[in-house]
């Protein structure tokens, strides 16, 4: 995070979430939009729609379209013909999405999208949780999560230049939590259109879709090929867990702003303790970790922000002397009883000398509020775990019993 | 860190009351949060709208359940929500009525003050819109914000003669509150 | 060859491969017969007829597969299927 010296309070305006990014992502100067409106996304959309009609967004098109399915299928045209393109969705506009976004990763377009993150139906539930997009997970997209909406706002230009990216080409979701992040006031510095300008160069497509000069996009490989197809995507996101480490890295140094690269550490320099979360649960965490310091319990937090690549190599380094690891979940993966951080924590451990006990918690289904006396029941119980060892692996937070 | 919470029905503006609340505590040079509890929107069902105002960041996502001060838009609220729970010991609640406070039973031990909202509402801006007299209402009160922010902060969001209605009925809001106090 | 990124390649590829090989019967036009109708050069599924400058057409048997369409859809009989000799 920024220094607190470093804030700029007189360059600061208090405006809603969605109204941030759809700034964001009108100072990256996008050619293309297209996205079919859903809660809790809408206002982004409307505020980019609006921005279209008053002429503020120059060498832009809205495409209006049907359902999400179409959306992105429209962005993966205006992307091949080397437009950089955008949209936003959530949930089950998301989960429509599913086999288009295969394809764009596949054709290696790198499109940009927000996701406002919220729960999937049934039972229908427009709060927040991670399960849309952690169910998107295999589908070949980075994928970055903020904690603020300064972080989801900045986080919008370094996406592009991460996805745009001539040894990435791969492409991104921005991901903040629903209601939390997307329809919250507070003070953030909107993205700078002259240093966005800097730090985000035109995209230079490396293949264009002319009919001028015919190129065939999405052909067909054989078992001959496909095998190759897929290992290349994977070297591209191997690949970009550097480039998101630099992005973040060349945005403070032009926009001064700052909030880590692949993971971020909070208080973990001593912590027996470490907590694994992402999203917006992070700052609750942290005001959790600073009361329970002044009691002398040794916690910190590593903030994963990028989830897609999967940063194993920076959570090992940063878990390397903690006593225990807690993962906290917004998701599950149902018939495992896991959050997917915490299986693929556990995952990146495992054939390692370093044989910390990790348990997990699934914590904040469907907007299911996240208090601070939640987290620190969760710390108490990993201090439990310490003295006596693992009883229950993973398990869900706060669940009314009384219900069930 | 102070947190509000505002309590009205869909459509009585509570949100907008809880954002202006932000703006307006950040131009008085302080940190500020606002944030609905959403629940299924529709006109008159009970809604919440929550502002934090701090020195420093706010990092804290989760609701408002300890408020150091509760708006509450429409009284009748107050026989189908528990408006004053949580409220601290040493807090305020402020309520849109033309009742005197102590017509008002409420389980708190925080000061518990009225202010006729609506027809300041009706005499100045010529419409029954409560949340933002509230506000003037609220800075009167506690003292947590000057009515010039807030004044400002509705002119921004309301140009043009609205907004300047609105301005003129926080200031008779506030200046009542004042004079209650003295 | 290398696999370009996102597998973007020069169109055409099919052309490489001449498919006529598969061809049992091979398509003869009796131009005493053609009436120019150009149902032949329609139905082709193969791209296969090609116009000729004085109006008839004419097979390009390096992808004709021999399927006999063409011969099928002649409304004046014009075309007969002569067994290839391979």
């Amino acid at each position: 995070m920024t220094p607190k010296g470093d804030l700029k309070m007189d360059k600061m305006v208090v405006v809603e979430g969605s109204y941030a990014v759809a700034h964001a992502v009108k100072v990256c100067r996008p050619n293309v939009i297209s996205a079919y409106p859903i809660t809790p996304q809408t206002h982004i959309v409307e505020d980019l729609a609006k921005f279209i009609a008053d002429g503020e967004i120059q060498n832009c098109e809205c495409i209006n379209v049907e359902s999400e399915f179409s959306a992105l299928s429209a962005l993966v045209g205006s992307s091949a013909v080397g437009a950089r393109s955008y949209s936003a969705t959530t949930s089950q506009g998301l989960e429509l999405m599913h086999e288009v976004l295969f394809n764009v990763a596949g054709m290696r377009l790198p499109i940009v999208m927000t996701v406002a993150n919220r729960a999937v139906s049934a039972p229908i539930n427009i709060w927040n949780d991670h399960q849309d997009a952690i169910s998107q997970r295999d589908t070949g997209w980075i994928q970055l999560y903020g904690e603020n909406i300064q972080e989801v706002s900045d986080m919008t230009a370094q996406a592009f230049k991460i996805a745009e990216d001539k040894d990435i080409l791969m492409p991104a979701m921005v991901c903040m939590d629903g209601f939390i992040l997307s329809h919250v006031y507070e003070p953030l510095v909107m993205l700078e259109q002259d240093l966005t300008d800097e730090f985000l160069p035109s995209y230079e497509p490396l293949n264009i879709l002319d009919p001028k000069k015919p190129l065939s996009f999405g052909a067909f490989a054989d078992p001959n090929y496909y095998t190759e197809f897929r290992y290349m995507q994977q070297k591209a996101m191997t690949n970009a867990l550097k480039k998101i480490e630099d992005a973040a890295d060349e945005f403070y140094d032009l926009f001064g702003r700052y909030y880590g690269g692949l993971i971020d550490e909070y208080q973990t320099e001593d912590a027996d303790i470490i907590l694994m979360a992402m999203g917006s649960i992070i700052g609750t965490i942290k005001d959790t970790i600073d009361k329970l310091r002044q009691k002398g319990v040794k916690v910190g937090l590593l903030k994963v922000r990028a989830f897609r690549p999967f940063p194993a190599e920076a959570i090992r380094k940063a878990v390397k002397d903690a006593k225990i690891v807690v993962v906290l979940d917004k998701n599950i993966s149902l018939g495992l009883n896991e959050g997917a951080l915490f299986t693929e924590t556990k995952s990146c451990l495992y054939n390692t000398s370093n044989h910390v006990p990790v348990v997990g918690y699934m914590i904040g289904h469907g907007g299911r509020d996240i208090r601070m006396s939640t987290i620190e029941n969760i710390i108490s119980e990993a201090q439990e775990v310490m003295k006596s060892g693992i009883k229950v692996e993973s398990q869900f937070t706060d669940l009314r019993e009384e219900l069930l | 860190m102070k947190e509000i919470r505002i309590h009205g029905r869909g459509g009585q503006g509570s949100v907008t009351a809880a954002e202006l609340l932000a703006v307006a505590a950040f131009a008085d040079g302080k940190f500020s949060q606002a944030f609905p509890a959403f629940g299924v929107e529709r006109r008159g069902a009970p809604v919440q709208a929550f502002t934090r105002i701090n020195d420093e960041p706010i990092r804290l996502r989760s609701q408002i359940y300890e408020p150091d001060y509760v708006i509450v838009q429409d009284p009748t609220l107050i026989e189908v929500v528990d408006v004053a729970g949580g409220l601290k010991d040493d807090g305020t609640i402020i309520i849109n009525s033309d009742f005197d406070p102590s017509h008002f039973k409420l389980d708190t031990k925080a000061k518990v003050v009225t202010v006729n909202a609506t027809k300041i509402a009706l005499d100045i801006i010529g419409r029954p819109i409560v949340n933002t007299v509230l506000l003037g209402a609220f800075a009167g009160a506690t003292g947590e914000i000057r009515p010039e922010s807030i004044k400002k902060a509705v002119k921004e969001r309301f140009p043009g003669k609205v907004g300047d209605r609105n301005a003129e009925a926080i200031q008779q809001a506030y200046d009542m509150m004042k004079e209650a106090k003295a | 060859m290398k696999i370009p990124i996102g597998g973007v390649c020069e169109p055409g590829t099919t052309i490489a491969n001449k498919t006529g090989g598969w061809r049992t019967y091979r398509p003869v036009y009796d131009y005493e017969k053609c009436i120019k109708c150009k149902l032949c050069e329609l139905l082709c599924p193969d791209m296969s007829v090609f116009p000729k400058e004085d109006g008839y057409f004419q097979f390009n048997y390096d992808y004709c597969k021999g399927c006999g369409i063409c011969a099928n859809e002649c409304p004046k009989s014009a075309i007969t299927m002569v067994l290839e000799e391979k």
